[in-house]
């Protein structure tokens, strides 16, 4: 692992590690109280996850269109890293939505295409795992209907009632709550380049042990 | 362009030929659609009436999972018989390959939609005739967007590992707004009280998709096609 991954994931374990109180510190909502805290935690997540999709994507174009065999490792990572905080986005929301809404789930547009969204990514990950020879190049038209399909499944579930908090209030954020909020997505954005770096510097090798492994045998 | 529409004709003469002969992929798959609604039935039928309003949904699956089907069978067959590789070798676009495939597939579809719209009226009560021509153009926009995806990701799983598994799999999730557009599009036309603007806006939904996820699946089915 390079020094530069190093640091960066000895930078983010602290952020990690000092978020609890910086978040405790700020100031309670007027009308949810304590628990809209879980936003801290689930709108970072939420980023994160639009951003690794849309890394799994390019990479994919990149690797089809323009042949670059390295972008297929850096689809690979990103594809896994979509998975897993998708997995934040989906349980941190219920939980919030619980107490806020009264139920668990709602079908909102939002919340119907992020879970398309996990679930298009769990069928990628699916398909590189048990495709057998050719899911790269399979995956990767997977991958790039899946970037674009995102879209569509936003306008079509576009017409049930939303009653997801627009992102629009992130800039109107009281200052309080502002410091907290960035600092997390800080922290997430950290983590998400630190384990896509691992991700991808491992698919790397293995090409490279396989590479060697066929050297060997012609 | 003419050669392009020639091979993509000939491919689809070829599969609509074979499938003539056999009649597999159009008995086997009508008689699934038909179990399908079947066991729909028996699961939201309450006390001899079925539950509302559930015929759109009933109709849309069942032609989901026989798409599915089919998809599987028709590209099962080049594989069994090794024509996926003469088919790749001929000398023609890939593109004009997968249009042929394509319309293969669709043709194949509206044979099964024929016998299974019929039936969901039948069985559920729904006034499949009051609307005829919206419903069609709703059906063919919905398989269009179905099929063009699903033909692509069949293709294109000709060579891996559980393909059965996969397709599905794949497919579902990536046909989630076509599904959307064409279960609320119907309902508008099956309800008691039809809402004629909004199955045209459903409608028209549905054509933009497909244009989109043809365009998108033209242009992908090249670069994964190629080793």
């Amino acid at each position: 692992m390079s020094r530069s991954t190093w640091y960066l994931l000895a930078l983010a374990a602290g952020m990690f590690a000092v978020a609890p109180w910086i978040i405790n510190a700020a100031p309670n909502e007027a009308t949810m109280g304590l628990v809209y805290k879980i936003y801290f935690f689930h709108m970072p997540s939420a980023w994160m996850f639009l951003v690794s999709a849309i890394v799994a994507g390019v990479a994919s174009i990149r690797f089809l269109f323009f042949r670059k065999p390295t972008a297929d490792h850096w689809a690979v990572a990103a594809a896994e890293l979509t998975v897993l905080f998708g997995a934040f986005t989906l349980v941190s929301g219920p939980l919030w939505a619980r107490k806020a809404w009264g139920v668990w789930w709602q079908w909102d547009p939002r919340l119907t295409s992020s879970l398309v969204l996990f679930l298009m990514f769990i069928a990628y990950n699916l398909l590189r795992r048990y495709g057998g020879p050719g899911s790269d190049k399979l995956g990767a038209g997977m991958a790039i209907f899946a970037m674009f399909n995102v879209v569509f499944v936003w306008v079509s579930v576009n017409y049930w009632r939303t009653i997801h908090p627009p992102t629009s209030v992130v800039p109107s954020l009281p200052v309080a709550m502002g410091i907290p909020l960035w600092f997390c997505v800080t922290a997430f954005t950290l983590l998400f380049i630190v384990l896509l770096r691992m991700r991808a510097r491992l698919e790397h090798q293995r090409a490279r042990v396989e590479a060697l492994y066929l050297a060997e045998e012609s | 362009m003419s050669a392009f529409f020639r091979v993509a004709w000939i491919v689809m003469k070829k599969d609509l030929t074979v499938e003539v002969r056999s009649l597999e992929i159009v008995s086997t798959t009508v008689f699934f659609a038909v179990t399908v609604v079947l066991m729909f039935s028996f699961g939201l039928v309450v006390e001899g009436r079925a539950v509302r309003d559930v015929a759109p949904a009933i109709l849309w699956i069942a032609s989901a999972f026989s798409a599915t089907l089919a998809l599987g069978r028709t590209f099962e067959r080049e594989r069994l018989n090794d024509t996926v590789l003469a088919l790749l070798l001929a000398p023609s676009d890939r593109p004009a390959l997968y249009v042929g495939k394509l319309a293969g597939i669709l043709l194949l579809l509206a044979l099964v939609e024929l016998f299974l719209v019929p039936l969901v009226g039948l069985l559920f009560n729904a006034p499949i005739f009051a609307h005829a021509g919206r419903l069609f153009l709703l059906l063919a926009g919905g398989s269009l967007g179905f099929c063009a995806v699903g033909t692509l990701f069949a293709a294109m799983l000709l060579r891996a590992r559980s393909r059965d598994v996969l397709l599905p799999i794949m497919l579902y999730p990536m046909t989630v707004p076509v599904m959307i557009a064409g279960v609320r599009g119907t309902a508008a036309l099956l309800q008691p009280a039809p809402d004629l603007a909004m199955a045209q806006f459903w409608l028209g939904l549905l054509g933009a998709f497909d244009v989109v996820f043809v365009v998108l699946a033209l242009w992908t089915f090249e670069p994964v096609m190629t080793d």
